[in-house]
Parts: C-alpha cells; sequence; structure tokens
C-alpha cells in the first residue's frame, strides 16, 4: 500500500458564521452566512496576489501620466483628469498620454484573458492566439487592406478583426473533424500560422515603398498615436467580453480535467467550450485590431499570473490584470528609457516573452530531470 | 433476457436466464433501441438495456463489443443516433446537465486533474453540481467531501498534490469525487484498471459496500469475468457489434459456451471456491511437442477446435 502518509495538521471543523474559516480537507478559506445561505470559498494567497497586480496597476498608471518629456506633479494629473486642468496639461493628459495607457491596459488584459482562456481549453501552454495562428491572420486582414484595398486607419482596423475571426474559423472547422482537441487546435494553429506568415511576406513585396512602410510600422505592435477612438473601441470590447469570461471561469476550470469528467460533473461542455472559444478570439482579434500584433502578452501573462497564484483556478481575473500591468510597464519602459528614439512596445514585449520561453523551458527540463 | 432487436441477436445459449434479475418496467435507468456511433463507425444499432434498480450490474465483453460506449450513452456523453435513455421515468436528454448530474455520476476512463491541485481540492469537485455561485462551500459539501474520502481511504491524503500519488491512490481519489457527487446511480467505465490486484479487489469492495449498504445502483464495466461474476448482481454480456448476448444472474449466465461464443475462448467454468459464483478457467493451450516428465492432460484440451 502507500507509504504512511505524513501527519496532517487537521483544523477542527470550521463552525458556520466565522469569518475566514479554515476548512477540513479542502484549500482556502470559508465565509459562510448565518442560515448558510451563502458561503463563499476563496484563497488568499490569490487575493493577495490580486489586490498586489492592482497595487502594481495603480503605480503604472500614476507613472505613466506624470513622467515624460513634461513631468507633472500628480495632482495636477488628477486636475486635468477631472476636467479642471490647465489647457497644457489637459492636452497632455487627456489627449496624449490617457489613450495611449488606456489602450495598452484594455488590449494587456484582453490579451492576457485571451491566452488564459485558449490554454485551459486546449490544456497546452501554447494555446495562445499568437502562436495559433490568430494573430497573423488579423494581420493578413490588416495587410490586405493597405497594400490591396489602400484603406484609411478605421479600414485596417476592421480588415484585422475580420483577418482574426476569419483564422479562427477556418482553424475551428479544420480541427472541427476529430473533435476540438486541445493537441490538434494548437498544432493546426501553427500550421495557419506558419502558412499566413508567407501570405503576409507575399504582400508585402507587392506594396510600394510607402504601403511597405505602413504595413512594417503595423506589423510591429504600437501604442504609438492611438487616439481616444482606438481607446474606446478596445474599451468597449473588454467592457463586454470580460464579465461574461469571469463568470464561465468556474467552468473553465472544470472543462480542464477533461469533456467526460466535466460534463459528468453537470457542465455542459459543448456549450462552454463554444461560448469561451468565441469570446478568447473575439478577445484577440480586437486587441490585435487596434494595436497591430503585440507578441507573447497572451503566452506569458496568464502563466505568469498563474505561477504566482499557485492555485488551480481559473485566475482570470489576475491574468487580466497582469496582461495590463505587462503591457502598459513595457509601453512605459520603451517611452522612457529609449526615449528620444520612437520604439514600438512590441520590440519590449518580444524581449520578455523571449526571456519567458527560456525561463519556461529551462524549468520544464529541470523539472523532467528531476 | 435479451432485449436486442438487431436480427443477428441471438439469445444466450442457456436459454432465458432467472426470472430472478427481471427488472421492473419503471426502472430508474434504462435504454431502448440505441443506435450509437463514433463519426463514422457504427458501434451497436437497436441496443436495448435495462439496469435493475439497486443492482449491481457489471457489464462485460471483447474489446471493442462497445460496452464502454453503451456506458457513455447511458450517462448522456455520447448522443446516440436513435433511441433513448431514459432516467427515473424521461428521456436523460430532456434533463439539464446539473440536474443529471446530481443523480447520476460517471468515473470515466481517463480524467486530468490540473496542475498542482490538491487531493481535497480535487474531490471537492464532485460537489459542483450541488454548488451554486454564492453556494460555493456549504456545511453540506464539506459533509459530503469527508465521507467520501473516508469511504475511500484517502482522507489522509487530503493536503497531498494529486501528482505525487501512485496510480491505485489516484483512482481512489477520482472515485471519491464521483461518491462526493452523491448520486444514487453510480456508472464506472473500467474504474480496476491500472490497478493492481490488492487495488482492484478494493475498490469493487468498496462498491459492494455502497451497492450492500446503501442501495446505490452501480453500473460497472470490467474486464475480468470472474471478477464480474464475483461481484455483480446482475451480468450483461455483450459480444462485437455492440449487441447483448446474455444478461441476467451470473450463476445462469456465465456458461462455457457463452464464453466461447462471446470472447471465442475456450474454457471451463467451475465454482469459485471463496464465493460459489462461477468461476472461468481458460483452457489450456494445446502442447505441440512434450519434454520428458511432461503430460498432456486430455481434459485441457478437450474444448480446444
Amino acid at each position: 500500500m502507500s507509504p504512511a502518509p505524513e501527519a496532517r495538521t487537521s483544523a477542527p471543523p470550521a463552525p458556520a458564521g466565522r469569518p475566514g474559516a479554515r476548512p477540513r480537507v479542502v484549500t482556502g478559506r470559508v465565509v459562510r452566512s448565518r442560515r448558510g445561505r451563502v458561503s463563499l470559498r476563496f484563497h488568499g494567497r490569490s487575493l493577495a496576489v490580486t489586490a498586489a497586480l492592482a497595487v502594481v496597476l495603480v503605480a503604472v498608471v500614476l507613472v505613466s501620466l506624470t513622467t515624460g518629456d513634461f513631468a507633472l506633479p500628480v495632482p495636477e494629473v488628477l486636475r486635468a483628469l477631472a476636467g479642471k486642468g490647465s489647457g497644457g496639461a489637459d492636452f497632455i493628459v487627456n489627449t496624449l498620454r490617457m489613450p495611449r495607457l488606456v489602450t495598452a491596459l484594455c488590449v494587456g488584459s484582453a490579451l492576457s484573458v485571451s491566452g488564459a482562456v485558449l490554454q485551459s481549453l486546449t490544456r497546452n501552454p501554447l494555446g495562445s492566439p499568437d502562436i495559433i495562428g490568430f494573430t497573423n491572420g488579423s494581420a493578413t486582414g490588416a495587410l490586405v487592406v493597405i497594400v490591396v484595398l489602400h484603406g484609411s486607419m478605421t479600414q485596417i482596423v476592421l480588415g484585422a478583426l475580420i483577418g482574426g475571426l476569419g483564422t479562427a474559423l477556418a482553424v475551428y472547422l479544420l480541427v472541427f473533424g476529430g473533435g476540438v482537441q486541445g493537441f490538434r487546435l494548437v498544432v493546426m494553429g501553427i500550421g495557419v500560422s506558419a502558412l499566413l506568415l508567407a501570405v503576409n511576406s507575399y504582400l508585402i513585396t507587392r506594396a510600394s515603398w510607402q504601403e511597405a512602410l505602413e504595413a512594417q510600422a503595423w506589423l510591429i505592435g504600437s501604442l504609438g498615436n492611438r487616439t481616444w477612438e482606438h481607446a474606446t473601441a478596445v474599451g468597449l470590447a473588454v467592457a463586454v467580453l470580460l464579465p461574461p469570461t469571469f463568470l464561465l471561469g468556474g467552468r473553465l476550470t472544470m472543462v480542464e480535467m477533461g469533456d467526460d469528467t466535466a460534463m459528468a460533473l453537470g457542465v455542459d461542455v459543448a456549450r462552454s467550450r463554444t461560448a469561451l472559444l468565441l469570446i478568447s478570439v473575439a478577445l484577440a482579434a480586437f486587441a490585435t485590431a487596434v494595436t497591430g500584433p503585440i507578441w507573447f502578452i497572451a503566452l506569458a501573462a496568464p502563466q505568469l499570473s498563474r505561477k504566482l497564484i499557485r492555485s488551480p483556478g481559473s485566475g482570470l481575473v489576475p491574468a487580466a490584470l497582469m496582461g495590463a500591468v505587462l503591457l502598459a510597464v513595457s509601453d512605459l519602459v520603451v517611452q522612457r528609457v529609449f526615449s528620444p528614439a520612437l520604439l514600438p512596445v512590441g520590440t519590449a514585449t518580444g524581449t520578455i516573452g523571449g526571456l519567458y520561453l527560456i525561463w519556461l523551458l529551462v524549468t520544464e527540463s529541470r523539472k523532467s530531470r528531476a | 433476457m435479451t432485449r436486442t432487436s438487431a436480427p443477428d441477436a441471438s439469445p444466450s445459449p442457456e436459454g432465458e436466464p432467472a426470472a430472478r434479475t427481471e427488472p421492473a418496467p419503471t426502472a430508474r435507468l434504462r435504454a431502448e433501441g440505441l443506435t450509437l456511433c463514433y463519426e463514422q463507425r457504427t458501434v451497436a444499432t437497436g441496443l436495448g438495456v435495462v439496469i435493475p434498480d439497486r443492482s449491481f450490474t457489471v457489464i462485460i465483453g471483447p474489446n471493442a463489443c462497445g460496452k464502454s460506449t453503451l456506458l457513455k450513452a447511458l450517462a448522456r456523453m455520447l448522443k446516440p443516433k436513435a433511441g433513448e435513455v431514459y432516467l427515473d421515468g424521461a428521456a436523460i436528454a430532456s434533463y439539464r446537465s446539473r440536474e443529471v448530474a446530481r443523480r447520476l455520476g460517471l468515473l470515466p476512463q481517463t480524467s486530468t486533474a490540473p496542475d498542482g491541485i490538491t487531493v481535497g481540492d480535487l474531490v471537492a469537485r464532485g460537489r459542483y453540481p450541488h454548488q451554486r455561485m454564492l453556494k460555493q462551500w456549504s456545511p453540506q459539501d464539506e459533509a459530503a467531501v469527508v465521507e467520501a474520502m473516508g469511504q475511500t481511504g484517502v482522507l489522509e491524503l487530503a493536503d497531498r498534490p494529486v501528482d505525487d500519488l501512485s496510480g491505485g491512490q489516484r483512482q481512489r481519489v477520482w472515485l471519491s469525487m464521483v461518491l462526493a457527487q452523491q448520486t444514487s446511480v453510480l456508472l464506472l467505465d473500467e474504474p480496476t484498471t491500472y490497478l493492481d490486484i490488492a487495488h482492484q479487489v478494493e475498490v469493487l469492495n468498496l462498491c459492494a459496500d455502497l451497492h450492500e449498504r446503501r442501495g446505490h445502483t452501480i453500473v460497472a464495466v470490467l474486464h475480468d469475468l470472474n471478477q464480474a461474476c464475483r461481484y455483480a448482481s446482475h451480468l450483461v454480456v455483450m459480444k462485437p457489434g455492440g449487441t447483448i448476448a446474455a444478461e441476467g444472474d451470473p450463476s445462469t449466465v456465465m456458461t462455457a459456451e457463452l464464453v466461447r461464443e462471446v470472447f471465442g475462448l475456450p474454457c471451463r467454468i467451475i465454482e469459485d471456491p471463496e464465493t460459489g459464483t462461477p468461476l472461468m478457467i481458460p483452457t489450456a493451450r494445446t502442447r505441440h511437442f512434450t519434454g520428458p516428465g511432461h503430460q498432456v492432460n486430455p481434459q485441457s484440451v478437450a474444448h480446444t477446435p
């Protein structure tokens, strides 16, 4: 039989009503109302990580708004945000810095949640929209508009949106023959991604100098020159798509155990899976349409927040915060450290992502050797 | 009684099994006229089965005869092309998914434990169909989980990560999860696979306890005919092509002719010295040459074709 289990520090059964009581057998803490109608279970570490990320987020927001070519003190920024700032401060905060910051936060959280959902559904840490072709599909859509149709900025955004959604549909249909198996989705997605990359290169060779420059600028994801138009578009997408995703988070953790097990426990697997997949694709497509492809946020942010939380919940809220923080910090770094050079944020996230991948491979190989 | 309507369905060799297990027409779980397919491949047509209430029903049959498929259909994991599965008098497809999960539990052949999850947390997931957004961990949830873990003897492992456990321990953890669901109908798809013999017996004894003491209805797919005969109160024997060759009390159903017909295995049936249930002994293989000191027992080759 099994070796003798370690002595367990079993707390006595938690009396109902005591706040934050430690339950037997399961991890976390439980809060129950007196009658037992309401009972909530939470993980201290998960809450702490979420709170810490929120604090970091506020700090990043303040630093982003106060520093730069024109340093502004916090009170002045707040006055400008309230609409009572002086003309100069108002312009700097509300026209230059805020749209860019809001876009960064929304795109970061959208990409991260999109990645978290896809990684869960495919049960594969590589199952993120930038790896399995959705991002390259958005790029194809944008390039077609730039090179073939010579469209406006708004049309480029629309083209990218259609490209991303179309690619997702194509990958889904290709995989659907054998059910939405995680591994197949990832492998098929990587294949489609490579094909689209070839298409994108071809489109650029067909372009004029000016078009090629425009295309290249779009292809390296950037937050530069983002106006309220962009911020509102991606803000609306996030406001509409994130809440239902958070609500479906519980089912996501059940589906991770396998379709049969989840269904046996009363989860409508097929419907949950379709809904989550659609949301994930839409989030990635909107984010990419607004900024161009920003690599690795969707891949790394959910994994990083998972590593910090260390509990097997869905962790979509901290993942969203982590994505927002990572992208905002990356943007801050490229703006402040490398100024006056106009470095696109994609280069910074690429660096972070590369380092993350190296770290992932090293720890995984260490784990497998142990 | 054989409830297959497929044209090639042959009655059980021994004629109709004993009337003792004659299922009531109002059995909680039954299937009628099932046609079961995986994409292109049709596994069974016109398959019907009644699970007697409060029985320990064991489904046996050769590989790929559709026994797991039948179990999946009974647990609404697989939507039949035709026919219907009825649970408590209503078509199982007409229930909400959660409602089915409060009445019927299933232990699938394979499940994936989320990375780093503790044993307690995994078993607690069995409470999902009983939980609500604002009712995440009621005292009933805790009681059910503690009881389920006590039954399978994994209570001491509650804080251990599932990844650290042995195969036998893991299977008992998954079983606890299904028990924590607190359903009175339990479907188990090969619950003894991957377990050594001691753990196999342990799991089956546990099922027998649940069946006897709690009056649970248990349906299990097993590979070992002797275990099936020993534990089943109702035996369903399937043969290739997804038809039922025989069903009923193991002592009347289990015959050498049936095993030869269904599995193509010549054998003898003797009485299990422990329980008196049928014990299947495969016939010794034919020896093509015999060395000194080896004698071929003419009895043992009598049944080889």
